[in-house]
């Protein structure tokens, strides 16, 4: 069963085509990785399927129901039940890091403040940031803040969960403990579509690998395959510089 | 151990001796003692300096008059403690008014934009005479009828339109990923409005806010031309007695005795502000 079916999605920015007859379903417990050049969509694909910004033509499904759908009228529906993090963690700077991590499950999922707490204490203990409970934002560094940042929107038990380059505003020597957190989650069958940049990280986590260009999918495949033997030339290309750079 | 042998030795702090310490700072009082000093030497022997104390600095008269004029400016303080409460609380519901998108809050927002271009379009001293005088007299039955009370009343519509407008700016300077981080996890736009916008908006701007505080302070004495007897009506009645104007010199070092340390204190806040705001940077 997909749990989310996009099909000839097409989107424009003003004139520009982002988005180029997209079709992609990820299933139960699958992982998809993202990749491809910058400016070729990835983020705005992961924008689309959580209609944080509205596309041209074409349908997103959530286990076979659109997204356009009557039931997803109010988006909070749908943000219910697919979560995202960003790049830039955006926790919220005026509240502890338990109060970060506790406000969707009480104001949007009506969970006493109580059960929130001792779920949001069990995830965060598990993600070995129980110590910062009472810590504002400010008061963490980078790495933290992002695992927060993803405790966060997994305290709504998303069915899905998108993550758009969580690492890349990190220290190198504070991307491990981040992408630890996802291999965990993998591990525990969470549904995930994750656009990044670290292609040793895609290649150990995705069952599927997609590879994007000017808002198409150009190739995708398992990790092995397109990792090693890159069918498309543009492909080649993209994973050729990375090399050169140093980063697979 | 062999590292910390190492490690070169903090540079030593070094000490200032007791002139080095001193000496500006007799400097600055002994310049500030010889300009203030030169100054009120040509003022006081200025020909008309004699009548002028008589009239103005009159110390009899400034005691005998202090006690009215001390009632009244309670009743200004705390129109002004009222008022800013009020006028807190209800800028903040335009800014929030002002700010909703979507068909639905249409209505608000427009009335919002309409309220906050009319009032700060007119002068604080019309508003306060319109409802000062204009409200108590077309008598409507079960509204109050004083002057104090429309007087206030005009004060708070009259300042809170800057206020939101304060509000509003503090809003915009919330980062849009914040929007999207509350969105994303399923507040509506309301709650993200309550729990994610208003509050760092209310820290942003509360320095800006403190300014329209102390500005009030002063402004609420506009009441007096609608005869709310506060300190400067007060102050008038005894200069209309006597001929004597010490009573405004008294009420003026009341309103100083509020307003400095309230300035003082909006300084703090901004200097405390600043500071936040550079850590964060870092
Ligand atoms: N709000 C916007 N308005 C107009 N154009 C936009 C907007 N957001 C993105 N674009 C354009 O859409 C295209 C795709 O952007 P997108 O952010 O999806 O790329 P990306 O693959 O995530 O890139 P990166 O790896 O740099 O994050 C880019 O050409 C970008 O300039
Ligand atoms: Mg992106």
């Amino acid at each position: 069963m997909d749990r989310v079916r996009i099909s000839n999605l097409t989107k424009y920015y003003g004139t520009t085509l982002v988005l180029d007859d997209v079709n992609l379903s990820v299933a139960e417990h699958e992982v998809v990785c993202l990749i491809g050049a910058s400016g070729s969509g990835k983020s705005t694909l992961l924008r689309c399927v959580n209609k944080l910004v509205p596309f041209d033509h074409g349908t997103i499904e959530l286990d076979g129901v659109s997204i356009e759908d009557e039931q997803f009228r109010n988006s909070n529906e749908l943000h219910k039940r697919v979560g995202i993090v960003f790049q830039a963690f955006n926790l919220f700077p005026h509240m502890n890091v338990l109060d970060n991590v506790t406000l969707a499950p009480r104001k949007v999922h009506g969970v006493s403040r109580k059960e929130s707490e001792a779920n949001a204490r069990r995830l965060l203990d598990l993600f070995g940031m129980s110590e910062f409970a009472a810590a504002f934002p400010e008061q963490l560094s980078g790495g933290q803040q992002q695992r927060v940042a993803i405790i966060r929107t997994m305290a709504t038990n998303p069915d899905v969960l998108m993550l758009d380059e969580i690492t890349a505003a990190l220290d190198p020597e504070l991307i491990g403990g981040v992408l630890r957190i996802i291999k965990d989650l993998a591990a525990q069958g969470m549904t995930m579509m994750i656009v990044t940049h670290e292609m040793g990280f895609a290649r150990e986590v995705a069952d599927r690998v997609c590879f994007l260009e000017d808002g198409r999918i150009l190739e995708e495949g398992p990790p092995a395959q397109l990792f090693s033997t890159p069918e498309h030339p543009r492909t080649q290309q993209f994973l050729q510089r990375i090399i050169e750079a140093g980063r697979l | 151990m062999i590292a910390e042998e190492r490690r070169p030795a903090p540079p030593a702090r070094r000490t200032l001796s007791f002139r080095e310490r001193a000496l500006p700072f007799v400097i600055s009082i002994v310049s500030v003692a010889i300009v203030f000093g030169l100054a009120a030497r040509l003022v006081t022997s200025a020909t008309h300096w004699p009548r002028i104390k008589l009239q103005f600095f009159n110390r009899d008269a400034i005691v005998a008059a202090f006690p009215t004029v001390f009632r009244g400016f309670l009743t200004n303080m705390s129109v002004w403690a009222i008022a800013l409460v009020a006028i807190a609380i209800w800028a903040l519901v335009l800014a929030i008014f002002r700010s909703l998108n979507g068909p639905w809050f249409a209505p608000l927002k427009v009335f919002a934009v309409l309220y906050i271009d009319l009032i700060r379009g007119i002068p604080s001293l019309l508003l306060v005479l319109l409802f000062g005088f204009g409200v108590p007299a077309l008598q409507i039955p079960g509204l109050p009828r004083t002057g104090l009370f429309w007087g206030a009343v005009a004060m708070v519509l009259g300042y809170s339109a800057y206020a939101a407008e304060v509000y509003r700016s503090g809003m915009e300077a919330v980062h849009d990923g914040q929007r999207a981080a509350a969105k994303a996890l399923g507040l509506s736009q309301w709650q993200t409005m309550i729990y994610a916008i208003v509050p760092q908006a209310v820290r942003n701007v509360l320095p800006a806010l403190l300014n329209l505080a102390v500005a009030l302070q002063k402004d609420v004495a506009l009441l007096s031309v609608i005869g709310v007897r506060d300190a400067v009506r007060e102050a008038q009645i005894y200069t209309a007695r006597t001929f004597n104007y010490s009573s405004l010199i008294a009420a003026a070092m009341l309103f100083l005795a509020a307003t400095i340390p309230m300035a003082r204190f909006t300084d703090y806040v901004a200097r405390k502000d600043q500071e936040r705001r550079l850590q964060r940077t870092v």
